[in-house]
């Protein structure tokens, strides 16, 4: 059979933004309304700021939020969700407090209702506060047997030292000890309309659908005391610290590197940069230690920005007997895109990846939703995708070299290894400098 | 309680055809959002491997996306991002998908790159070994370095059924993985990989006639191949509890996972179809049945989840299959009492009946669900292949919210009353980790 010839992409029409609304409410709450009619759905994000909130009475407010009000029991509020199709859940980041769910978009007024009940009336039952203390704890046991979940916390308390950000998992004896009293006294003072931004995406009309958020959100509100977290610390090299966990069979490799926020002018050619050594499965990590090597199912590599600042950060877990070569190649693979300028055809392919998904991404009502809530949260509107994408579009080859050099220098970078350590820490301390952890 | 709230339903179009080499064709096109969605999907799964050959369905899914006629490897990955698209592709236990999802100027190329593998993948050594090699770290990732791994849906099947088709491992032993050949490789391919016992499925943003003609232009020389006879992989259900536990020497707390054989989820939709429902009457929330009693009320479950199928997959999975209840339980938890209470609950639901408003606010989650898997163009294009693929009826995906709507309190309580004990199979995970 004579070689086929693989078909020419045609060029994305313009990047085409879906109509919305946006009111900002006597409370201090703004309201952003998105149509996209494709399901009749609506999906709800509301993002409440909640930087340096206790942690251990946050995090347990954010499973209990649903456990009553003055009127409605925890089975009341999840049936009559349920009734419309919705569903209301919350979780929390260093960042914030997010409850986020869908319903039937005839369901939309009765979901915000709900939602209303909990915001203004939450009462914390002692019962029903006492069943999700347990399950959280018995949550946080679970998460402590995980090693991504370990290598990430051992990573953040290297990065971030003694910022904020540096623990984001509360102990389980802190858990136990947050009564309902506290939880009440935190809702009180932190669950607040001032700063917080609603996002609604489905098949409403904006402009109707921020009416019945005014009128029936109208009872919330309330300042907030300043939970503003003060910026990163910058990153301190030393040591690759080396965390102890007896018995693995595989090894959890991460790296980590100052970030860049996503309004700043390098954040292009950086996101590009990224993608060509590790973001992405067509980067030259995955292509190296997977598909040349076999020594992992997935290596992969992004930024991970918080209100305060931005880090990036490499994960892989890798086959124990091969923990110091894939570390090897990491470095290596970082040291050539910090080095090296990319070739025309990778810079190409990771541009049109970057440009593509970011359409992916907004096609849906739910992938709407994330983006224009996180896009909020550091005051950025939907309008962003069309300034990003047009930078995208314009980087060059050298500004893609002069950002790896800039961000993914590998001398710059810190490195954890969660693993047996015994059977790993010779393969390590032949390449660098090993340090055990002593927790 | 507020009035019962209208399900609706979605319209997508759905056109089919078969081209001249026998592979069968769903388009739904949709132009909301510039996207497309392409999926094909093979009608082989874990339940046809040979014995001595565990895992191998999915090691050639692997395989798969390592070259082709006229493709390099690392190819397939590179021209699906470089269009700006993602891909993935997932072994089932009655079929295999590939799929990819891109801006709708990449639909040609996807197409491409889907015929050519048609055609044939490059099973060469080197491939295959380096592909054993990642799929062993895909199994430590999953199962071995991880609490839980594998649980329930490699620890039940083995309890409740006796074949090898349906009771094996479908990640694979490391034993079996590794002595795996290019030759069993390409025999894999011949038998199943047919173009015959594919589906081709297109939904989003393009035209009908342009789409046809690409994919005549692409697919109409892949080679005839017939589809090889289908395995009744059927076994009689059971007749005595079948109890049975393991120690995860990683897992720090106790759970449990319970499975009851269920009706011919293809062959008897009308009879299957309230198992689904019953599923989340009993496990969806915190007002559901289970939740309320064994969460919040006795404490004696911290998570509870109840669906059909091994894999979640409940519209696109083939007889035998199953209703399964898992519960995560708190330290100390005791699963025989976690059952005795799940079966004291179907009793008391058998008994009494459904509450006021409980089916209908079931139903209508379960549309919200169904619909918001829509919105998503790789969520139309993939169970419409697989549907057209087990029952040629691609549009079951618009009718399904409203066919969940009209199961009646009866048929849920009906189902309920054959959960018995004695028809039931259970796995117990003993935590090696526990304080």
């Amino acid at each position: 059979m004579s070689a086929k010839t693989l078909p020419d992409l045609i060029p994305d029409a313009d990047l085409h933004l879906p109509r919305e609304a946006e009111r900002r409410l006597p409370s201090g709450l703004t309201v952003i309304a998105i149509r996209r009619s494709a399901v009749p759905l609506v999906e709800l994000r509301l993002r409440i700021p909640f930087g340096r909130a206790p942690l251990a009475p946050a995090t347990l407010l954010s499973q209990a939020i649903f456990t009553g009000t003055s009127t409605l029991s925890s089975i009341d509020i999840a049936a009559e969700l349920q009734a419309v199709g919705g569903s209301l859940g919350a979780a929390l980041d260093p960042d914030r407090l997010l409850i986020s769910g869908n319903a039937l978009a005839d369901g939309l007024d009765r979901t915000l209702e709900l939602l209303a009940g909990v915001l203004t009336d939450a009462t914390f039952p002692a019962e029903e506060v006492g069943v999700e203390r347990e399950r959280l704890v018995d949550h946080i046991q679970v998460a402590l047997s995980q090693p991504a979940h370990l290598a990430r916390v051992a990573l953040l308390k290297r990065i971030y030292d003694t910022h904020p950000y540096a623990v984001q998992t509360p102990t389980p004896d802190e858990v136990r000890a947050v009564e309902p009293g506290a939880l009440r006294q935190l809702h009180a003072e932190r669950v607040r309309p001032a700063g917080a931004t609603l996002v609604l995406v489905g098949d409403i009309d904006p402009d109707q659908a921020i009416d019945v958020a005014e009128k029936v959100l109208g009872g919330w509100t309330g300042g907030a005391p300043d939970g503003v977290i003060p910026p990163i610390p910058s990153i301190e090299t030393g040591p690759l610290l080396l965390v102890d966990r007896p018995g693995s069979v595989q090894s959890s490799l991460r790296l980590a590197l100052p970030g860049v926020t996503r309004t700043d002018p390098d954040y292009a050619a950086v996101t590009v940069a990224n993608l060509i050594f590790g973001g992405y499965f067509s980067s030259r990590w995955v292509e190296n230690i997977r598909e040349d090597k076999g020594y992992t199912y997935g290596s992969h590599s992004g930024i991970e920005h918080f209100v305060a600042g931005s880090t990036w950060s490499g994960s892989a877990e890798v086959a124990t007997e091969v923990t110091g070569p894939s570390l090897l190649e990491t470095v290596y693979e970082l040291g050539r895109i910090a080095s090296l300028p990319p070739g025309e055809e990778e810079l190409e392919q990771a541009r049109r990846y970057a440009l593509g998904t970011l359409r992916l991404s907004m096609s849906t009502q739910a992938g709407l939703a994330g983006l224009a809530s996180m896009y909020a949260g550091f005051g950025l509107r939907l309008e962003h995708l069309r300034e990003h994408s047009e930078a995208l579009a314009a980087v060059t080859r050298e500004e893609v070299f002069a950002a790896g050099a800039k961000y993914l220098a590998p001398s710059r970078a810190v490195t954890v290894v969660l693993g047996d350590a015994d059977k790993i820490e010779s393969q390590l301390s032949v390449l660098t400098a090993v340090e055990r952890s002593r927790e | 309680m507020a009035p019962r709230i209208k399900i609706p339903a979605t319209k997508y179009p759905v056109e089919r055809f078969t081209l001249g080499n026998g592979l069968r064709v769903v388009l739904s096109p949709d132009r909301s959002a510039p996207v497309v969605g392409v999926a094909v999907v093979y009608d082989v799964g874990i339940r046809s491997e040979p014995e001595g050959r565990t895992g191998f369905a999915h090691l050639f899914e692997h395989l798969m996306f390592q070259g082709s006629e006229n493709l390099e490897k690392l190819a397939h990955f590179r021209h699906v991002q470089g269009a700006g698209g993602t891909f993935n592709g997932s072994t089932h236990l009655d079929y295999t998908d590939y799929y990819e999802e891109l801006p709708s100027g990449g639909l040609e190329r996807a197409l491409f790159l889907e015929a050519d593998r048609m055609r044939g993948p490059r099973l060469t050594e080197e491939n295959l070994r380096n592909q054993v090699d990642v799929v062993k770290e895909e199994i430590r990732v999953n199962v071995l370095n991880r609490p839980y791994g594998g649980f329930p849906w490699l620890k039940l099947p083995p309890v409740m059924f006796d074949t090898f088709a349906n009771a094996h491992d479908g990640y694979g032993s490391f034993e079996d993985l590794e002595s795996a050949t290019v030759e069993d490789a390409q025999g894999f391919f011949d038998r199943y990989y047919a173009c015959g016992n594919a589906v081709l499925s297109v939904a989003g943003d393009f035209d009908v006639a342009e789409a046809t003609a690409m994919i005549e232009r692409h697919f109409g020389d892949v080679p005839a191949r017939p589809a090889p006879s289908l395995p009744d992989f059927a076994e009689p259900g059971l007749t005595e509890e079948k109890r049975e536990s393991y120690i995860d020497r990683i897992a720090p707390l106790p759970a449990v996972a319970a499975g009851w054989g269920v009706p011919d989820p293809i062959g008897d939709f009308t009879g299957y179809l309230p198992y689904a429902v019953l599923a989340e009457v009993l496990t969806d929330g915190d007002a559901s049945r289970l939740v309320e009693r064994l969460v919040q009320r006795d404490r004696a479950a911290t998570n509870l989840g109840g669906y059909i199928g091994f894999m979640g997959d409940e519209y696109q999975v083939r007889n035998p299959t199953a209703l399964l209840l898992q519960a995560h339980m708190p330290p100390g938890g005791d699963a025989g009492k976690v059952l005795q209470t799940i079966d004291e609950e179907l009793d008391r639901l058998v008994t009494d009946g459904l509450k006021p408003g409980e089916l209908d606010r079931t139903q209508a989650r379960m549309a919200t669900r169904l619909l918001q898997g829509t919105d998503d163009v790789l969520g139309r294009a993939q169970p419409m292949a697989v549907l057209e693929l087990q029952r040629g009826r691609p549009g079951l995906l618009n009718e399904l919210p409203k066919l969940v709507s009209e199961v009646t309190d009866e048929q849920i309580v009906a189902a309920a009353a054959t959960l018995r004990p004695e028809r039931r199979a259970s796995v117990e995970v003993i935590p090696g980790a526990a304080q």
